[in-house]
């Protein structure tokens, strides 16, 4: 069940090969998702479930799709189990639906997705295929979380929407930067994680 | 008048790029040098073109609440808009497979320049989310919506070129390693939108 390729596949996104900060795919949603924490997790859960679910579906059938129209295939696929998590997040939580607006429907063409739809899922056994989707989706999800705690805490002094900075700072003069709410603010924030982590991390720095 | 505003408005105050992040991936992979980004630009203008228009009528005469009223009246009330990304994404990806055949067979040139970016637009998120928008902001017709596909086509292309010419210039400057490549393109991105926030301010 969790040979050694297996693990690999599960927890190389997490850090060594992850799917934001070392692949640089799904940058869009990162960025845009990430004003606070309660929409970022939203997303995060979002995309991990379509990701290991369309991983599984295409492992299945891809020995049956013709190469010429597979990007086609891929797309119907993912739009179709999209068009489910948008469904249900309109019926249980239409509130962070409101707030995610087009970034679920945006899901689709998150090149997370057809990244590992190409490289992984179409050459991939169904089980393993599974992993590497859960795998990359949580690599893309503490990415997420990091950000959105980053802007959040010193954007709004709050976290998942509880007040974290005491009130007797803002009675001496403390005040929250209204920059880290913006979207330019969540680029120079990845910025700084990649920063970290390929100082951590030497052999996947560029010349 | 009007469409002006929104032409000028989808430029710069609602960059795709600088405000909505949309593309962000091709935007990064391909603004290496001016050449390539500039040909990227040019194909992402033209898909958002052909397919606004496209989305816009499918929205209007299929999609919305009782839209397909038009053909019988017993159809009023029938609502298909949850088809809607799927309906989108499959005429973005059939455009581009139409698009990409023209393109080989009536220019060769031009189709040995963009190379692999042509199948790629498919899947960037500056188109599906041009649709999406299109559909959010409710436009009155077809050429409306058209110029608003062009207005943030344009937009894309200035903030790539843009982009390109930066990171030209900056490979000769002396960048902290764990920065340089990628660390250093999103800083520059963050400053870019930052100088752009401050359209945001007009009032069209």
């Amino acid at each position: 069940m969790l040979s050694k390729k297996n693990k690999e596949a599960l927890f190389n996104p997490l850090s060594k090969d992850n799917p934001v900060l070392v692949q640089i795919l799904g940058i869009c949603s990162t960025l845009a998702v990430t004003a606070s924490m309660e929409p970022a997790i939203v997303m995060g859960i979002s995309v991990i479930a379509v990701m290991a679910l369309s991983n599984v579906i295409i492992s299945l059938i891809r020995k049956s799709i013709p190469t010429t129209i597979r990007i086609i295939v891929q797309l119907v696929v993912v739009a179709a189990l999209v068009i489910i998590v948008q469904q249900f997040l309109i019926a249980f939580d239409y509130d962070v639906s409101k707030q995610l607006s087009v970034f679920i429907g945006l899901i689709i063409t998150n090149c997370i997705l057809m990244g590992r739809l190409e490289a992984f899922a179409l050459n991939n056994r169904p089980w393993p295929s599974f992993l590497d989707g859960i795998g990359n989706g949580l690599g893309y999800t503490i990415i997420l979380v990091i950000v959105a705690a980053v802007r959040e805490l010193f954007g709004s002094g709050s976290l998942m929407g509880f007040q974290v900075i005491p009130q007797w700072c803002y009675d001496h003069g403390y005040e929250n930067n209204g920059l880290m709410i913006l979207p330019p603010m969540a680029l120079i924030t990845v910025a700084c994680i990649i920063w970290v982590h390929r100082a951590r991390n030497p052999e996947l720095m560029e010349n | 008048m009007e469409e002006l505003n929104l032409f000028v408005k989808s430029i710069f105050i609602d960059n795709m790029i600088f405000s909505y992040f949309l593309g962000m991936c091709s935007f990064l992979a391909v603004s290496k040098n001016v050449k390539t980004a500039f040909g990227l630009g040019l194909a992402v203008t033209f898909m958002l073109v052909v397919t606004m228009p496209i989305n816009f009528l499918l929205d209007k005469y299929v999609l919305q609440p009782g839209a397909l009223s038009w053909l019988s009246p017993q159809l009023a009330d029938v609502d298909l808009s949850f088809l809607g990304l799927i309906m989108f994404i499959a005429v973005i990806a059939s455009a581009t497979q139409l698009v990409e055949m023209a393109v080989e067979k009536f220019s060769p040139s031009l189709y040995a320049s963009l190379g692999i970016f042509l199948p790629l637009i498919a899947v960037n998120c500056a188109i599906l989310g041009g649709a999406l928008f299109m559909q959010q902001k409710d436009f009155p017709g077809a050429l409306t919506a058209t110029i608003y596909g062009a207005g943030s086509g344009i937009g894309w292309l200035l903030a790539i070129v843009g982009l390109a010419a930066i990171r030209e210039k900056i490979a000769y400057s002396n960048v902290p390693r764990p920065l340089r490549g990628i660390g250093i393109t999103f800083i520059i991105t963050g400053l870019m939108g930052i100088a752009f926030m401050s359209f945001m301010g007009i009032k069209l």
